[in-house]
């Protein structure tokens, strides 16, 4: 196993689900319980020192129990290395904490899944729509149960009618 | 028309003598002096700033001077996939130049959306704003949207401005 990989094990027991490397790029999975500490690990140790965060994303699996899955890109300028870091939540308790107490950079992006997919993150300091308009109530376009077409906002255009009544 | 030719003989002084009506003289002076509006959104914007540039060189036909303000502007290009949260922010634009306004949809997707029949493009950006001129491709070559001016060129030529307009007009433009 990847010694990153090897390490969170030993740090985090209980947390830890799998580690797989595909191709170079090791991705690790831990439980939503967990991921915050692995974060603020990865963030402050000095062998990890994850210090930049790349991205924020999640996945959509309709058919598993836990069905989404948020992705955490990080990556650390000083030791040239890279990690993906995911946890899986399940839809009936849709919320995962947010990181951006550790990087603050991941403001936006956990606005992004949160607009795009409607998972939530704990302790945001401002969980808006960041894509959609905020009085959008058609729900989360990229879940795959949502229409390809959506709902019929792309279609209505209700500031024809304004001021002219 | 043919029959412009302002100025002054080179050695008499004697002013040249233009016949034409002033309805004809009020039209070529609009589709001589077109100023666009700056509205890209996508990937027509760069072929239609590939027009607007050198090698092209859309000045040509009076259609150069691209405005930053919709108050300025007679044209208004819509160079690329209009989203929906997008609308809003054009038909604005589009209430704020002033008249005689006209539109270019330039692309696929500013006529139909395209291949983006998603839930947040809209589809054809005729569904909010009069469109009078359609440009097809994907993106359209500075050519195509030359050709889409000189279509509208043509079609200002039509206008009635002082008299009423007849019911049926030429229908090839």
């Amino acid at each position: 196993m990847h010694p990153i990989a090897e390490r969170i094990q030993r740090e985090f027991a209980e947390g830890f689900v799998k580690a797989v490397e595909w191709r170079g790029d090791l991705a690790v999975t831990v439980t939503r319980k967990a991921l915050h500490d692995v974060a603020r690990f990865l963030h402050d140790d000095r062998d990890m020192d994850f210090d930049y965060i790349v991205h924020v994303s999640s996945v959509d699996w309709p058919d598993d129990e836990e069905r989404f899955e948020v992705v955490w890109e990080f990556y650390s300028i000083r030791k040239r290395h890279r990690i993906r870091l995911k946890t899986r939540v399940p839809e009936a308790d849709c919320i995962v904490d947010s990181l951006t107490d550790i990087w603050k950079g991941a403001d936006f992006m956990e606005r992004e899944v949160y607009d795009m997919m409607g998972i939530r993150f704990r302790n945001h300091p401002d969980l808006r729509r960041i894509l959609m308009p905020d009085e959008y109530t058609e729900g989360y376009p990229l879940r795959k149960d949502f229409p390809l077409q959506g709902k019929g906002w792309r279609d209505t255009f209700e500031f024809l009618n304004e001021g002219r009544g | 028309m043919g029959l412009i030719q302002l100025g002054r003989r080179e050695k008499d002084g004697d002013l040249d003598v233009i016949t034409m009506t002033v309805e004809k003289a009020v039209n070529w002076a609009r589709k001589g002096s077109l100023w666009p509006m700056t509205f890209g959104l996508a990937c027509c914007a760069i072929e239609m700033i590939a027009a607007v540039s050198s090698r092209y060189d859309m000045d040509r036909y009076g259609a150069g001077v691209f405005r930053a303000s919709p108050r300025q502007s007679d044209l208004m290009i819509v160079a690329g996939t209009v989203c929906r949260r997008m609308a809003p922010v054009i038909r604005k634009i589009y209430d704020q130049m002033p008249e005689p306004k006209y539109v270019i949809a330039m692309g696929s997707c500013a006529t139909s959306g395209n291949i983006y029949d998603s839930y947040s493009v809209v589809q054809g950006v005729d569904r909010f704003v009069p469109v009078d001129i359609y440009v097809p491709g994907c993106p359209p070559t500075p050519e195509a949207l030359f050709d889409g001016i000189l279509k509208l060129q043509e079609r200002i030529m039509q206008k009635r401005v002082f008299t009423k307009q007849p019911d049926a007009v030429k229908a090839n433009v």
